[in-house]
């Protein structure tokens, strides 16, 4: 098996650096040097699917290795990648925010030494949505933290939106590029397997995410979907047709959240109320779930939470696609030599550019890109979707 | 007997004013029989069989007695046999009343009730506006004063919907003025709007009332309307109207089930329709969408935004492009007072009357 570095995909800057804190790492295990290449914070940036949470797993992963390289084989390696090593600790937001009183436990336990002689690490996935009182109890840690404890924190990027820069100012930062369209490609057809011309398509369409190029490439459902949103810009005859058109982008987004999150909801709900004491016989039993009602509606509002965050990511992910069409047809009418992200609609795109000026085209695309903003803003999805709609179409 | 009042009375609804009204009326047709009756009010979920067996039992010093058994869809199970046994066989000296919502865990005690032959007294809530302006003025009635159907309309919409209020309202009415009560009267003791939703401001900025949309807007913020929903109700007016036009002329009727939506909200929206064009909509959308962002944290002052996107609507609408038309909200004010931004400079507004005069309704006659 190659090392815990493999996973990321055209970043070869990004893990120079972390092989050498990693090195670092060991000498300051070992006493043997400063090790001023480790330092106790990271943040790592880059746009979603260039492996921001990859790479902070890989660094756990070196910090970890009994051979201080990350050699992928041993047990420290093995089991921080499989999620289950004692010193690593993974915050991995399902909800739409990180509360102030889960980052205090968290915070609590970074405090501890590490049981394994190493070092205690601490993963927070979705950085950027950690609470304004999260985060000022994360910075307390970060600011003096104990000698043995790394802090990985991953936000799409250092702006004062995603994260606040007092605890930024504390960090060293690594930054993920867009990983290529060919590195991608070439990655989905030695790991997975891939055809290669469904590769280079996938890896296009997925404009850098590397997980988006798996899905794309094998899953058929998501092609179907996809499929579905380059068909929206030849769709809009007019203002009712706009409509009709936002209502199908939302009920697909609903409906491809609903699938995703519907199984784990119910598998929740039963457990905990297996564990409270639902479905018991004789005495007592009934009395034994009367007090439960607080805490399923506690999960209730979790997963409800969850529920809403699928459906925006889902819908984003259309967004996204929306927005590589008008990009592309942009890139067509300037006739610019770059490549176009969707492959496979270029023909769509070059009817539009031949329609609109280089203006009307990037009016277009920033209506889209406006329109993920709004939702981000907390717009009701489907008020946002019919504006851009019919901005798309005026 | 006790003066017609027949021995076992079932008071059916869960409107609070009517059964208490009930409640008073047997209570007092009982005292007018007899006034030495001994009253007793009992709750039935505190109530145990035993305890109804010795309040219906003849005393040893004669005299007749009124019970009143409260909430009879909480009773236990035995005390709803208990009362149904008696009502078989009930005692010509005791009256029994039982006020009863009609569902509940005692269902059954309601029906059982009814066949044993209780006189049923119905005081279930006044769904329907016609039945509320019935009330009021039956309720002016009371007082041997004839009230127009304008007053009852116009006390419903300064007083609200709730009985015991306008009940109140009417006795007021009625102490305060001699002769006939019509809607000048209500005028000038009642002013404003107790109950302005979304949909109102929503009405009245889509058919262009700019004035009529601003003042049903400041009414529904005055009463406590969150501005979100209000938002939300704007643009479910544009999409309304949006879809409706594009789907072209047609059966309200048919098109309900294409357009997903009910008949009558697709012929307001069809008259509401007119003086619309496809780019005024796409204007008004996009200001509908600012404004849902505004009103989430994106602006200061998010009934300023409210107001905003009400001009903007309305200059949609004109063939506006939808930016010129929001000059300033204080221009078209007619109070001149420039905008109420908290509760109290509205309610100091409306106090002084200049705000709105409580009986205009959008788009009606002045």
């Amino acid at each position: 098996m190659a090392d815990v570095f493999a996973d990321l995909v055209g970043q070869e800057e990004a893990v120079d650096i972390l092989r050498r804190a990693a090195a670092g790492a060991v000498a300051i295990l070992d006493g043997s040097g400063t090790g001023s290449a480790m330092t106790h914070a990271w943040i790592f940036t880059g746009p979603p699917g260039s492996g921001r949470s990859v790479a902070a797993r890989a660094l756990a992963a070196a910090l970890q290795c009994a051979t201080g390289v990350g050699c992928g084989e041993c047990t420290g390696c093995r089991t921080t990648l499989g999620g289950t090593h004692a010193d690593v600790r993974m915050v991995t937001p399902d909800g739409l925010s990180i509360g102030v009183n889960e980052m205090r436990a968290l915070v609590l336990r970074a405090a501890s030494a590490p049981t394994g002689g190493r070092w205690q690490v601490v993963v927070i996935e979705d950085a950027d949505r950690l609470t304004e009182q999260a985060g000022n109890a994360l910075l307390k840690a970060i600011e003096e933290p104990p000698p043995r404890t790394v802090f990985l924190l991953c936000t799409p990027s250092t702006h004062p939106d995603d994260i606040s820069v007092t605890i930024r100012s504390r960090c060293r930062v690594v930054t993920l590029r867009q990983p290529p369209a060919a590195a991608v490609a070439s990655v989905l057809v030695s790991r997975d397997g891939v055809e290669a011309d469904t590769a280079a398509w996938a890896g296009a369409a997925a404009q850098g995410h590397v997980g988006r190029a798996r899905r794309l490439a094998r899953d058929a459902d998501a092609r179907r979907r996809r499929e579905a949103v380059l068909a929206v810009p030849r769709r809009l005859t007019g203002v009712g047709a706009c409509f009709d058109a936002a209502s199908a982008l939302i009920e697909a987004a609903e409906a491809e959240a609903e699938a995703a999150v519907a199984e784990a909801d119910t598998a929740e709900r039963t457990a905990l109320e297996t564990a409270l004491g639902a479905g018991g016989t004789g005495r007592g039993a009934s009395g034994a779930i009367r007090g439960a009602a607080g805490q399923l509606k506690d999960l209730e509002k979790r997963q409800k939470s969850r529920a809403t965050r699928a459906q925006r990511d889902a819908l984003d992910r259309a967004l996204v696609d929306l927005a590589g069409f008008y990009r592309d047809v942009l890139v067509r009418t300037m006739a610019a030599p770059v490549a176009p992200v969707h492959t496979d609609a270029t023909s769509l795109a070059e009817a539009a550019a031949r329609k609109w000026s280089p203006d009307d085209a990037l009016r277009r695309l920033e209506a889209v890109l406006e329109c993920r903003t709004a939702i981000e803003a907390n717009v009701k999805p489907r008020i946002a979707v019919e504006a851009m709609m019919l901005s798309l179409w005026n | 007997m006790t003066g017609g009042l027949s021995s076992i009375q079932l008071v059916l609804g869960d409107e609070e004013l009517l059964v208490a009204r009930a409640v008073d009326k047997a209570v007092a047709a009982a005292k007018e029989a007899d006034a030495a009756t001994d009253v007793r009010q009992y709750d039935a979920n505190a109530l145990a069989a035993g305890e109804l067996a010795e309040m219906v039992s003849p005393s040893l010093f004669g005299g007749r007695r009124l019970i009143v058994v409260r909430g009879g869809q909480d009773a236990r199970k035995d005390v709803v046999t208990a009362l149904l046994d008696y009502a078989k066989h009930p005692d010509p000296d005791v009256t029994l009343i039982v006020t009863h919502t009609g569902g509940g865990r005692a269902k059954a005690l309601a029906d059982g009730l009814r066949t044993a032959g209780a006189e049923v007294v119905t005081a279930a809530k006044l769904k329907s506006h016609r039945d509320r302006v019935a009330f009021v003025r039956e309720e002016l009635r009371r007082g041997s004063t004839r009230g127009s159907e304008e007053a009852a309309e116009a006390l419903l919409a300064a007083v609200g919907n709730d009985l015991r209020e306008l009940a109140a309202a009417c006795s007021q009415l009625l102490a305060d003025v001699e002769g006939r009560i019509d809607a000048a009267t209500v005028a000038r003791y009642y002013r404003g709007r107790a109950e302005v939703s979304g949909f109102t401001v929503a009405d009245a900025a889509m058919v262009g009332d700019v004035p009529g949309a601003l003042e049903a807007l400041r009414w529904a913020l005055h009463v406590g309307v969150d501005p979100v929903p209000i938002a939300d109700a704007i643009a479910d007016g544009v999409r309304t109207v949006a879809r409706v036009a594009s789907a072209g002329r047609g059966n309200a009727y048919q098109m309900a089930s294409s357009l997903g939506m009910p008949a009558w909200k697709i012929e307001r929206a069809q008259r509401q329709a007119r003086g619309w064009s496809p780019e005024g909509l796409v204007a008004a959308m996009r200001a509908a969408a600012d404004c849902n962002a505004e009103v989430k944290g994106g602006a200061d002052d998010r009934g300023y935004a409210l107001e905003r996107v009400v001009f903007a609507v309305a200059a949609a609408r004109n063939g506006d492009s939808g930016r010129s038309g929001q000059g300033g909200p204080g221009r078209t004010d007619g109070d001149g007072t420039g905008r109420p931004t908290d509760a109290r400079a509205a309610a100091r507004a409306a106090a002084a009357g200049r705000g709105a005069t409580g009986t205009r309704r959008p788009g009606g006659s002045r």
